[in-house]
């Protein structure tokens, strides 16, 4: 790559970092008045007890569970998606990662505090740790809301890491090219680094290896988030294929919240060099690949269901499609198939704002899908007379609220102080390609920087 | 620490540069080649190619497996509680935590092993030079000694074609 061309790339890219406009500012405040609202509302839960929330006998888990599942369902944005990327070597997905990467991190750490908000007593968090109470008793490793604490803070601990080791080489591009108390942050985040023959051999090799484990750690981290619910024999729930069923319904938000986030930062960033309408298209085919996945297992799962019969199952079953849940259900049919596989499925359609209409219609059907799966059939068990509705209350509406808002805030503030493309890889992207075949020559072109 | 280096447009001149540095007779551990991104199509950015990365990952993935064994098995034993009719030591439900235990292992030795083969964070001060970060290439030597000095300086110009510098 030539070194005007490096030199535009750098400052097109570090341009969000050095420069701050009065919509920043505006844009934060604004966030940041919804997150504080929604920690007032917290604390007045805490204060007030769980009184305050629509969460009664018999539905014990509700919009907080709902949330956490679907939070860590979108965290497979971004670390499962880049690491299949790295590993088949896909060019096109040099811009991509690292806005993918930041989704799963901080989409789990707001999901994660979901069970934290759901204690009502959150000063003892600890207790969710293993580790041997005064008489010496462990924590039982048999239950399900164990596994959840190993998998999820293993899976955030590698996302984390995955997400910050390339950074290091663009914090050293941003240590020369800053002044002042810049130079001194961002010489302190980028640890010495030179750029060594060594040093990038062995930081592509970690993230290698880090792509080859980070795979099945997400894949078993939603599986394990489903042994939540499978493992209790509560009908709507006690189902074998819940694994598998929660994983592609999590890859599923996932790519329909990246496509979003990237559309948000194309327009407010002006990355139109960057990310390219190819790169849309390309997950549009990826999203449209899992909502056709997610019909099939909404479908398998429900067809089980009705053909077994068994009268509680049914209760459930009804109750979704033709009872008191039935407009949320077919709500959200809607929103994960009916719209989103034509507006996917044609190329004409197939656009920036069709793909991002499409996401949008997704996470609102798979906000939806998580609550159907928790409600229901906590309020359908096996006695009719411990059956029951819930309503969600102002508390609780509120603070899944302001873990939107949490969610855009943290994204727009990473996105200010670290370069939202990975710099270096998109140098990397710019060498002359060693094609094998015509098609590939014919490819390689769409991937790089527009001059 | 001293150094004489030149910086080079072109990842060929880097190429003679290095080619030019054996040539000389100075040591390979001597060569410093440093980048903005890496440079995978020549042969100089291949020589610290070979790396034990893969088998401290593995190390750290089975010291993990150990530890989740370990711990599973342990606190099952240390107050046996039988529990949904499991036996004490329930390997399928360990599976889980021996599996997550398994993968954190692999992942933190990878990272650990990282820092310390990569040599950073470090605080001593390196051979650099800014303007890597404009696509500019450096290739110096490190504490050349004062026979070695000239030659140095020959193979660095590459017939005239690059400004040395010093630090």
């Amino acid at each position: 790559m030539s070194e005007a061309s490096s030199r535009k790339l750098s400052e097109d890219l570090l341009r969000p970092l050095l420069e701050t406009s009065w919509r920043f500012y505006a844009l934060v405040a604004f966030l940041g008045s919804i997150v504080l609202m929604g920690l007032v509302t917290w604390a007045y839960q805490m204060f007030n007890g769980f009184g305050v929330t629509g969460i009664n006998n018999p539905i014990f888990w509700a919009f907080y569970i709902t949330n956490f599942v679907f939070w860590i369902g979108i965290s497979h944005a971004g670390t499962l998606i880049s690491a299949i990327l790295r590993l088949v070597n896909a060019g096109w997905r040099r811009p991509v990662t690292r806005c993918a990467e930041v989704i799963t991190a901080f989409a789990l750490m707001i999901g994660a505090m979901f069970p934290l908000i759901h204690l009502g007593r959150p000063w003892l968090f600890f207790w969710l740790m293993p580790y041997p109470n005064s008489r010496q008793i462990w924590p039982n490793f048999r239950s399900p809301l164990v596994w959840d604490f190993f998998a999820i803070s293993t899976y955030l601990t590698g996302s984390v890491l995955f997400l910050v080791l390339p950074m290091i080489p663009d914090f050293a591009l941003v240590r020369d090219r800053t002044t002042g108390w810049r130079h001194r942050v961002y010489g302190t985040l980028a640890l010495g680094w030179q750029g060594t023959t060594k040093q990038w051999h062995r930081l592509e090799t970690a993230m290698q290896i880090m792509a080859i484990a980070i795979i099945p750690v997400a894949v078993s981290v939603h599986t394990i988030v489903s042994f939540d619910f499978s493992m209790a024999v509560v009908p709507g729930w006690h189902s074998t294929i819940f694994g598998p069923y929660f994983v592609a319904g999590a890859i599923f938000s996932g790519i329909a919240a990246l496509i979003i986030a990237m559309a948000a930062l194309r327009k407010v960033l002006h990355l139109e060099d960057y990310l390219h309408p190819v790169h849309f298209q390309n997950l549009g085919k990826l999203l449209l690949m899992m909502s056709l996945l997610w019909a099939y297992f909404v479908f398998s799962e429900r067809l089980t269901s009705w053909y077994g019969n068994g009268t509680s199952e049914m209760a459930v079953f009804w109750a979704l499609q033709r009872g008191s849940y039935a407009p949320l259900y077919w709500t959200m049919v809607i929103c994960n198939f009916v719209i989103p596989f034509p507006i996917l499925a044609l190329r004409q359609t197939r656009t920036i704002a069709g793909c991002v209409t499409a996401s949008c219609f997704v996470v609102v059907g798979m906000w939806l899908e998580r609550f159907l799966i928790v409600v229901p059939s906590l309020g359908h068990k096996y006695l009719p007379y411990s059956w029951g509705p819930y309503r969600p209350s102002p508390v609780e509406i509120m603070i899944m609220i302001s873990t939107f808002a949490a969610m855009a805030l943290l994204y727009t503030l990473f996105s200010k102080f670290v370069p939202i493309i990975s710099i270096w890889e998109l140098k990397v992207g710019e060498h002359p390609f060693p094609a094998e075949t015509p098609a590939e020559i014919k490819e390689h072109p769409l991937w790089q920087v527009r001059p | 620490m001293t150094a004489i280096y030149a910086l080079y447009s072109e990842p060929a001149d880097v190429q003679k540069a290095v080619d030019n540095l054996r040539a000389a007779g100075v040591p390979e551990r001597e060569i410093v080649v440093i980048s903005g991104e890496p440079i995978e199509e020549y042969e100089f950015s291949h020589r610290d190619k070979a790396s034990w990365l893969y088998w401290i990952a593995s190390a750290g993935g089975i010291a993990g497996l150990t530890f989740g064994t370990w711990l599973t098995r342990m606190t099952e034993l240390a107050w046996p509680l039988q529990t949904g009719n499991m036996p004490i030591v329930s390997w399928w439900p360990n599976l889980i935590v021996m599996f997550e235990l398994t993968m954190l292992g692999g992942i933190l030795a990878t990272v650990v092993a990282l820092f310390i083969t990569a040599k950073i964070p470090s605080r001593e001060p390196k051979l650099y030079d800014p303007a890597v970060t404009d696509g500019r290439i450096l290739v110096g030597v490190q504490n050349p000694s004062g026979a070695t000095l000239p030659a140095v300086e020959r193979a660095l110009t590459i017939g005239g074609g690059a400004e040395l510098k010093r630090s």
